[in-house]
């Protein structure tokens, strides 16, 4: 089961902090994380990769953004 | 880069006419606005300032440029108008907002070093509300017509200040106040002001400059992506002013300063909390209202109705020392800083 963030309508550092605190939970695994703005999408694509997760893919769902992070 | 290019621009203001270490303050720009219609009465510091106008519209036009242009709002707006009005009165106890603090700093004004510790302060706190919790809630997105209610505001300042235009040994034009002395009656030509802070406004809705988030984004997270923006910035304001001759280090007579070290310290800690609580500091603030983000707006709002406020009562700083009210309204805006600090949170899941 993919865990699901979802970090729509709030400001940073919000989205980064959710987005964290789930990475620190699993250790390893897929999360998909949604957010609503370019700002964010940034934030947490750059926090992703300083804590050795990997963006696997941007998908654009109407005005959001789906971003699948991993870790193996 | 886009912090070394407003390092830059900002003491050529300076040397176009713009008072002294102030090529570009945030907040005392506000202020001035503030005064330009008459919310407060204060004579030195009265002038609709284009660059204001120039930020928020330059941040429209890179928004709709680049398709990030969305119209939000409803994440508690009133909480963010008293974070507003309380974040200006802090910034003009010390007599600046972040990136005055820098190119007082980079101008030679010590004390901007006490003023920059209490922003640092401010935000750490800040950071540990965020680390239990605090958030303002979820925005909506909304109208586009709402998220350009502050750009069309702006517009009108524009209409407003060409429509009735400085008069020589005038203290007002219509409806319009303007200063005859002290910082308000000085300023770099209309069309260059406007178009510095166009370009501005354009580059920094790019980059997502942000002061306050430099240093939160720092202590929170060890990231020092907006950092090396803010230090583009002084390195930038710094070699600027040594060039134009702008540099006079110390710490006594310096253009709009004041040595109070504590209050220096204080009411930039006021205002970094303020800041950090509400998601930015005053140029993100305005251009993410250029973006759309209508809380920002209310943020904005909050931020000149606090000039008002600061000099109707006295809580504004001037070179003598504080307002016979200052050290007031900084525990006031310390303790509803509190308050909201601890009492505003909401885990997602």
């Amino acid at each position: 089961m993919t865990k699901i963030v979802d970090t729509r309508g709030l400001s940073c550092p919000q989205p980064v902090l959710m987005t964290l605190k789930q990475m620190e939970s699993l250790e390893k695994g897929e999360i998909v994380v949604l957010v609503d703005n370019d700002t964010a999408k940034e934030n947490v694509a750059r926090a992703v990769a300083s804590k050795g997760w990997s963006v696997k893919q941007i998908q654009t769902e109407e005005k959001d953004y789906h971003l699948t992070i991993i870790k193996e | 880069m886009v912090g070394a290019l407003i390092g830059i621009l900002a003491p050529l203001l300076q040397k176009l006419g713009n008072p002294g270490n102030m090529g570009i303050c945030v907040a005392c720009f506000e202020r001035d606005i503030a005064g330009a219609l008459g919310l407060h009465r204060a004579a030195v510091v009265q002038y609709l300032r284009p660059e204001i106008i120039g930020f928020v519209l330059g941040s429209l036009l890179a928004a709709y440029l680049f398709k990030e242009f969305r119209a939000r709002g409803g994440s508690a707006p009133i909480v963010r108008f008293i974070l507003g009005a309380f974040a200006m009165i802090g910034a003009l106890v010390f007599l600046g907002c972040p990136w005055r603090a820098l190119l007082r700093l980079a101008g030679g004004d010590g004390n901007a070093i006490l003023g920059l510790l209490g922003l640092i302060f401010g935000i750490w706190i800040g950071t540990l509300f965020f680390r239990g919790g605090y958030n303002l809630g979820r925005s909506q997105q909304t109208h586009a017509a709402a998220g350009w209610i502050l750009p069309v505001m702006m517009m009108g300042f524009l209409v407003l200040r060409l429509v009735f235009p400085t008069l020589e040994g005038q203290e007002s034009s219509g409806v319009l106040f303007y200063s005859l002395k002290g910082p308000g009656s000085l300023y770099a030509p209309l069309i260059v002001s406007l178009i510095v802070g166009l370009a501005v406004g354009f580059l920094a809705q790019r980059s997502r400059f942000c002061t306050m988030g430099a240093f939160r984004d720092l202590i929170l997270f060890r990231q020092g992506h907006l950092l090396s923006g803010v230090v583009g910035f002084l390195c930038a304001a710094f070699v600027t002013s040594l060039i134009l001759g702008q540099f006079h280090p110390g710490f006594q007579n310096q253009p709009v300063a004041h040595t109070m070290g504590l209050w220096n310290f204080s009411g930039m800690a006021l205002a970094g909390i303020a800041f950090a609580l509400a998601g930015g500091c005053p140029g993100r603030q305005l251009f993410l209202a250029g973006e759309g983000d209508s809380d920002a707006a209310i943020f904005v709002l909050g931020m000149i109705v606090g000039a008002a406020f600061s000099h109707n009562f006295g809580l504004a700083s001037s070179p003598q020392g504080i307002g016979p009210h200052g050290i007031a309204a900084v525990v006031v805006g310390l303790i509803v800083c509190l308050f909201v600090g601890f009492t505003m949170k909401k885990q997602f899941a």
